[in-house]
């Protein structure tokens, strides 16, 4: 059953409490990012329904917000998902490369999750980051100036945070 | 070294908290404005100052401003656009990141001047670290007395609200960013009535860009007429650009806008020239959606005279011969690049982000992109080049936003100036695979005869 601790009850409530009095439909992207980070890391239409009860909105105000927003993901997602920039800048320095060794060492495409739940590849439009160029968002950060080996110590780091490697 | 405005102070360590912030001189504006001055006589400074609209447009932000409506007991709102998004773009991060309180400096003083109790910044949703580092200024701004109700005592109240976006595009056009505002997809509202008369929640709405707002900033500090005297002609003031691409110092750079292209990409202070010492073959100099242009035309215009990094010079010869600001996000390639790919990439990118209400944009930024994929991969025909050019004339201008016209332009600068490496990837599509055009005459110091 998908419900909101206390505490981020009291986050919502300060989400909604931006926005004019009648106006809470407009809490409800930061709301999603706010479901989407405390179930899973995805949006599942029991989640989706929840926050159309809690807004007083009908749930397909909901849906059609989920499935236009790149960031939402409504399918399960990897523990970590690498979401790999691969629009013009980034490509000018070299992020076909980083994709396709990523695809070769995690074994998977873009969209595809890792056997064992840990990973999910990506491919994402412009991030903003084209001076940093290749680059990844991974969670709520930027990795930026990417390498093969810097991929390498990205994988190994989210191992060793989920408590595969030692 | 030219004149910085905004971003002089960034590095000075401990800049992104209050103290040092305040020390500095920040919020000297703010007390200007609202001990001073009268809302009007702020909107007054921004209109003698020149100020261009740093998003992209470039439309004068002190006359934008002046059309807000005040109809009686409506609330109005200001609202900034973080939503940067155009690629090639990262100056507004940059200037979040390291110097955040003079955004929010910029925001008070400008939610005085348009009356805004309720400021909102949009931010792009990938950018959820800024979201802390902005949340934190307003914090410090708030708990010293210049955010909350009865600023300084001059009974203007004025809160700023962080709303994060989820990614899209589209939501840094104004209209959608307001649809998204509200809770809802992005879809580009149809103007007028525009904003200033009935955006966010049908009350009349100031959308501005971030750097635009941080401008202010120095505009009240040094009074308007002070600012347009710095850069030239209706490039008044400093531009943040961010270079990236094959450069040697990729990065975000404070100009003062009377510096050539080529002392831009060349000189130690800025990109510091072609990486891996290479040559130069085209650029794309206000982000992605202006036209690209080959390194000849990018660094003398048409008429063979130099070109500089300011409004008017970057568009002389309008879309035949020249490109636009844009947004500052300029993108270097050097001779080892692929127009047709990189067009490609650039197709990809808007048939993504097309959000689909305008038939036009929804269907031929994706034909494109299919079109454009075949030539690249070998599978292309010669007609291709002609359907390309036909198609992109029918986006651009027919969709409810400039989406369309963002995404047909990419596509026909590259066909006007680089014709020719398209007929060589169709016409040796085995070659195209293993080799690279290469710069061909681009580079030549010569001036090219413009086709299309």
């Amino acid at each position: 059953m998908v419900k909101f601790s206390e505490s981020q009850l009291a986050e919502f409530n300060r989400l909604v409490a931006r926005y004019p009095e009648g106006k809470q439909k407009s809490a409800l992207l930061p709301v999603l990012h706010l479901a989407q980070d405390n179930f899973g890391g995805w949006l599942s239409s029991e989640t989706m329904d929840y926050v159309a009860e809690l807004l007083n909105i009908t749930p397909i105000e909901v849906y059609e917000v989920a499935t236009f927003y790149s960031m939402y993901n409504t399918k399960p997602v990897g523990k970590y998902m690498f979401e790999v920039c691969q629009t013009g800048p980034c490509m000018l320095r070299g992020s076909d490369d980083i994709i396709a060794y990523i695809e070769k060492t995690l074994g998977i495409k873009p969209g595809e999750t890792t056997a064992d739940g840990l990973f999910t590849l990506k491919t994402v439009e412009c991030l903003g980051a084209c001076g940093y160029a290749p680059m990844m968002q991974l969670g709520k950060h930027y990795r930026e100036h990417l390498t093969k080996e810097k991929v390498d110590a990205i994988i190994d780091e989210c191992k060793k945070t989920a408590g595969v490697l030692n | 070294m030219g004149v910085k405005l905004l971003l002089a102070k960034a590095h000075i360590e401990g800049i992104r908290g209050f103290d040092v912030y305040r020390r500095e001189g920040g919020y000297q504006s703010v007390e200007k404005a609202l001990k001073q001055m009268s809302p009007d006589s702020v909107t007054e400074e921004v209109k003698k100052s020149g100020l261009r609209g740093r998003g992209g447009a470039g439309f004068p932000a002190g006359m934008k401003w002046s059309f807000i409506a005040k109809p009686e007991g409506v609330p109005r709102h200001l609202v900034c656009n973080a939503d940067e998004s155009e690629p090639g773009t990262f100056k507004d991060r940059y200037l979040m990141e390291f110097i955040p309180h003079l955004l929010i400096e910029g925001l008070i003083v400008s939610s005085f001047a348009l009356n805004s109790n309720d400021t909102y910044i949009y931010i792009r949703g990938e950018y959820a670290w800024i979201v802390d580092i902005l949340e934190d200024a307003i914090s410090e701004a708030k708990a010293n007395g210049f955010l909350g109700k009865n600023i300084l005592g001059t009974g203007f109240d004025c809160e700023i609200h962080v709303h994060r976006g989820a990614g899209a595009y589209i939501c840094g056009e104004e209209t959608a960013l307001i649809e998204s505002l509200e809770g809802k997809r992005g879809n580009p509202r149809i103007k007028p009535p525009f904003p200033a008369i009935e955006g966010v929640w049908k009350r009349p709405t100031m959308v501005n860009n971030v750097e635009t707002l941080a401008s202010v900033v120095p505009i009240i500090n040094m009074g308007g007429e002070e600012y347009a005297k710095i850069g030239i002609g209706k490039s008044t003031g400093t531009k943040l650009i961010s270079a990236c691409g094959n450069i040697n110092k990729p990065g975000v750079y404070e100009i003062d806008m009377t510096i050539s292209v080529e002392e831009f990409i060349y000189s130690d202070e800025y990109c510091g020239g072609i990486a891996n010492g290479k040559k130069l073959k085209a650029c794309i100099p206000g982000g992605s959606s202006v036209p690209i242009l080959p390194a000849n035309l990018l660094l003398t215009t048409a008429k063979g005279e130099t070109r500089y990094m300011n409004y008017e010079s970057l568009s002389d010869g309008g879309f035949a011969s020249g490109s636009m600001m844009g947004s500052g996000g300029f993108i270097v390639l050097d001779e080892d690049q692929c127009i047709v790919r990189n067009t490609l990439s650039l197709a990809r990118f808007y048939r993504h982000e097309s959000c689909g209400q305008c038939s036009p944009c929804r269907e031929g930024t994706g034909w494109m992109e299919k079109i454009l994929h075949n030539i690249e991969y070998g599978k292309g025909k010669i007609s291709d080049i002609d359907l390309l050019w036909d198609i992109q004339r029918k986006i651009e201008g027919n969709t409810i936003c400039p989406l369309g016209d963002a995404a047909a332009w990419p596509v026909a600068a590259a066909i006007r100036h680089f014709r020719d490496e398209f007929e060589w990837h169709v016409n040796n599509p085995l070659e195209a695979q293993e080799k690279n055009y290469g710069v061909a005459h681009y580079a030549d110091p010569i001036h090219v005869p413009v086709t299309a």
